[in-house]
């Protein structure tokens, strides 16, 4: 700590921020942890000023904070939940919140956030926005970016922006939130966000069935086609359900009469038995398999269709150890979770591809972000509207964010 | 000055399609707004995409501002092009390119009718799910560049949440391909950041859309109340219960009352302080049970009478005196303008009245029809276009009318755009900064500044930002 504290650039900052809001990191560099947007917008003009580089951080409990910089930034003091105006169905919340505190504090106000992101329920909404992930329930809500009305970004340099806004429906200007949802912060922190809430269903059911992988995705497929009205719809495979076979997960929401219609309607459909579960495994289920990446250093998503999944988890499955998957039969996209080495992720982001499917790192040590990037492959034109919207953002990049494969 | 280039672009889509002379120019000089209108220098109506390719590669080799036009029909002026620029009308880019129902995915051209995509769709048991009111016109090109609405947006989303990927013409005449028809991008969210953005950043030569089973039962109900504040409740208390309809409109006394007076009378009940039309849609159990709770609520709220509707027939009765609104409000005056604020749903009531408060102040007629479910106003003003000092009149209760709505914590605009009519209005809701910030966007995807200029934020605040 004495090293730490002897730092010139620790003494700028707690000198800009004050004592409390500037701690050591694990390797003995600063950490800013500063409390408003102001503090931040303090932190990133000082950076950009002084050419420092600086990590960008949330809870600690997705992307491991790895990055090389010469201090990192967590977003965790930005720790309030603004304003939650349930009749409107809007919420405003800083960027450090947790997203299991916000749900609590939702819920008492009768509403839900409809996300439900791979990864600790302790997660940041700001990890949960940059990286861009979804869980289940993206087949009955949409993907994140669905659910983010707005919020207020700081640049690279320092610069306090307001995008979008607090109501549901809005086309004023143009829609800077989305370049956030799921930019790595390569565009700048979001220090708060506005969301779209539901109105908490009267009744959550989940249902589950076991079979062969094959018989899961037909039998999935046999939902979607009888319209089943699901909130959730995921196949998991074995070893990330924690089961002897694949089990194929759907949760019902709803009113308690709307609920069981359609569970009556899923059993109509189906060659598979379904089994209810009652409200604590149902929830224990779902967290489970939302934490089950934590277990793994990698996790990757691949955007493909429902009808290209079985082929893809084939070729993750040659290619790569199994792993831990999830995949949505209803919607598409597949995720991934295990370790691989760089060449080998290199093959599959390159056979995706090839057959039309995108490839993103969600997670990663430093190295394989670094050495992959988290996007990759750009189509052609893309990647200098990608550089240059980067170079408006952060200009003389003050975050160290490997969006593409730089390095092959 | 205009001959050559006249010239030159019926070289490349042939004569008949550039259009010149002062009398052809008068049809593109509005975009059904009766506030604005501009004289564009040239039309061209390219027929294909290599033609479009072609006319912005040599409108950028020339330096020659452009804008591109759909049906024309955004009611913000967002289409309209002074007389320095061309107007590039992509009407006739009319082809759906396929049509994928395994898989629920549509490739257009920019120039095909909204509603014509749902028809080509309905034969799969597939519809395009956003639907705004001008959906018979307006083209999908047009609903990308605005991030349109409509009614059914409540339950299915605006247009962004429709597009997967696309095919863009940037400015200098190069091609990119943003998104992915899955909807999983190749990078960060070019497809989201593209849409709405109002024709600045280019033009979307080929457009791949998600398409929605279209659902097995729907029923529409018809709710009377006595007061604007009942309905607004009834309204609240069906969000609080978690019922998300497809739709959830309303139609204020001077609206019914111009509907009914018109050829589009639906039989609205002309006494009535508002009227709700509530679509619910999905399974017929569900449908039902959701209906009944609706009903229910409605009843509790103060409705005086609900009616339903399920075959088409009926429901079409119900939907047109909404749907033709615009068009029956013609009856009032020869002009309307047609506002787009949304407000937090909760201060419906409240903001309703001081809108109406507004209205007398400046003796105006203001009828009020709009996307109640997410607080997505239209407060309309007729008036007589021909009358300069009713105008002004206009013009000030139209500000006034956005002040409240965005001291409510509200925008300026849900789903027709910014354009040059709330050009005005943009610093009400975004700091200095935030407008810079979007000016610099642009400039990523038109450096020159040549698309569509001088609309969405007001150029000043496009001087300074970084060191680009």
């Amino acid at each position: 700590m004495g090293a730490a504290l002897s730092n010139p650039i620790f003494m700028r900052l707690r000198h800009a921020l004050g004592e409390s809001a500037v701690e050591s990191d694990g390797a003995g560099r600063p950490r800013a942890v500063p409390e408003t947007t102001d503090g931040v917008a303090q932190v990133c003009g000082l950076a950009h000023e002084q050419g420092w580089r600086v990590r960008l951080e949330g809870r600690g409990s997705w992307m491991p904070p790895d990055a090389p910089a010469d201090l990192a930034l967590t977003t965790r003091g930005l720790s309030r939940i603004v304003g939650v105006a349930a009749a409107d169905l809007v919420a405003t919340s800083e960027a450090g919140v947790p997203l299991a505190l916000l749900q609590r504090e939702l819920a008492a106000a009768g509403a839900w956030l409809a996300i439900d992101p791979p990864g600790h329920p302790e997660r940041s909404l700001g990890s949960i926005v940059a990286t861009g992930t979804a869980g289940p329930l993206r087949h009955g809500f949409g993907p994140l970016r669905d659910h983010i009305l707005g919020g207020t970004i700081v640049t690279g340099d320092g610069r306090v922006i307001k995008a979008g806004g607090s109501v549901v429906k809005n086309v004023a200007g143009y829609d800077l939130t989305k370049l956030q949802v799921g930019g790595f912060g390569a565009f700048g922190v979001v220090t708060q966000l506005h969301l779209r809430l539901r109105a908490a269903p009267a009744l959550r059911l989940t249902l589950l069935a076991r079979a062969e992988r094959d018989v899961l995705t037909r039998q999935a497929r046999a939902l979607a086609e009888a319209q089943i009205a699901a909130a959730a719809l995921e196949l998991f495979s074995p070893q990330l359900a924690a089961a002897t076979e694949w089990v194929l997960a759907l949760e019902l929401t709803g009113t308690e009469a709307t609920v069981e219609a359609e569970a009556a309607r899923v059993v109509s459909h189906s060659e598979v038995s379904w089994s209810r579960l009652p409200p604590e495994p149902a929830s224990a289920f779902w967290n489970a398999t939302a934490r089950g990446p934590l277990a793994a250093p990698i996790t990757l998503r691949l955007g493909v269709f429902p009808d290209g999944i079985d082929e893809l988890i084939d070729l993750l499955h040659e290619q790569l150890q199994p792993g831990l998957l999830s995949a949505g039969p209803g919607r598409g996209m597949l995720r991934w979770s295990g370790n691989a080495a760089v060449d080998a992720l290199r093959a599959v982001r390159r056979i995706a591809a090839e057959r039309e499917v995108p490839l993103t790192l969600e997670r990663a040590p430093w190295p394989v972000r670094y050495a992959l990037g988290h996007f990759g492959a750009y189509r052609e034109g893309v990647g200098v509207l990608v550089a240059k919207l980067r170079n408006t953002f952060d200009p003389d990049p003050t975050f160290p964010v490997a969006l593409e494969g730089e390095h092959e | 000055m205009t001959a050559p280039l006249a010239r030159s672009l019926a070289g490349i889509v042939g004569p008949r399609w550039v259009r010149s002379r002062p009398a052809e120019l008068r049809t593109f000089e509005a975009d059904g707004l009766p506030t604005h209108a501009a004289r564009p220098r040239l039309v061209v109506l390219p027929g294909n995409r290599s033609e479009v390719t072609d006319v912005i590669g040599a409108l950028h080799r020339a330096g020659i501002p452009w804008v591109a036009r759909g049906a024309g029909t955004g009611l913000s002026g967002g289409a309209l092009a002074e007389s320095d620029s061309v107007l590039v009308v992509l009407t006739r880019l009319n082809r759906i390119l396929s049509l994928d129902s395994a898989r629920q995915r549509a490739v257009v051209e920019p120039g095909v009718v909204n509603a014509r995509l749902s028809e080509a769709a309905l034969p799969f048991g597939l519809h395009y799910a956003p639907d705004p009111s001008s959906q018979s016109a307006c083209t999908l090109g047009g609903n990308v560049a605005e991030n349109a609405g409509g009614p059914h947006c409540l339950k299915y989303g605006v247009t962004t949440n429709h597009v997967m990927a696309l095919e863009v013409l940037l400015p200098d005449g190069s091609l990119v391909r943003l998104g992915s028809p899955q909807g999983e991008s190749w990078g960060p969210d070019l497809v989201g950041l593209f849409v709405g953005s109002e024709g600045m950043f280019g033009i979307a030569l080929e457009i791949t859309l998600r398409l929605t089973p279209v659902p097995p039962a729907i029923r529409t109900l018809l709710a009377d109340f006595a007061t604007v504040r009942a309905a607004s409740e009834a309204v609240s208390a069906i969000i609080a219960r978690g019922i998300v309809p497809a739709a959830l409109e309303m139609m204020d006394q001077a609206c019914i009352r111009a509907v009914e007076a018109s050829i589009f009378a639906a039989g609205y009940p002309t006494d009535a302080g508002a009227i709700l039309l509530v679509e619910l849609d999905g399974q017929a159990e569900a449908v039902a049970g959701e209906s009944s709770e609706v009903e229910a609520l409605l009843c509790q709220a103060g409705a005086r009478t609900v009616r339903a509707a399920s075959t088409p027939a009926e429901r079409a009765r119900l939907w047109q005196g909404r749907k033709k609104a615009f068009g029956a409000a013609g009856r009032i005056a020869p002009d309307l303008v047609v506002q787009d604020a949304v407000v937090p749903r909760s201060s419906l009531p409240d903001i309703l009245e001081r809108i109406a408060a507004i209205g007398r102040s400046h003796q105006l007629i203001i009828s009020n029809v709009f996307h109640a479910g997410d607080g997505n106003l239209h407060p309309n003003i007729s008036y007589d276009s021909r009358d300069p000092e009713l105008s002004a009149r206009v013009k000030l209760a139209s500000r006034e009318i956005m002040a409240v709505c965005v001291a409510a914590g509200g925008s300026i605009t849900g789903e027709h755009g910014v354009g040059v009519d709330k050009l005005d209005y943009m610093p009400l809701i975004f700091d200095p900064e935030s407008l810079r910030a979007m000016c610099a966007v642009r400039r990523v995807f038109d450096p020159a500044g040549r698309a569509n200029p001088h609309k969405v934020v007001p150029v000043h605040y496009c001087k300074e930002w970084g060191r680009h």
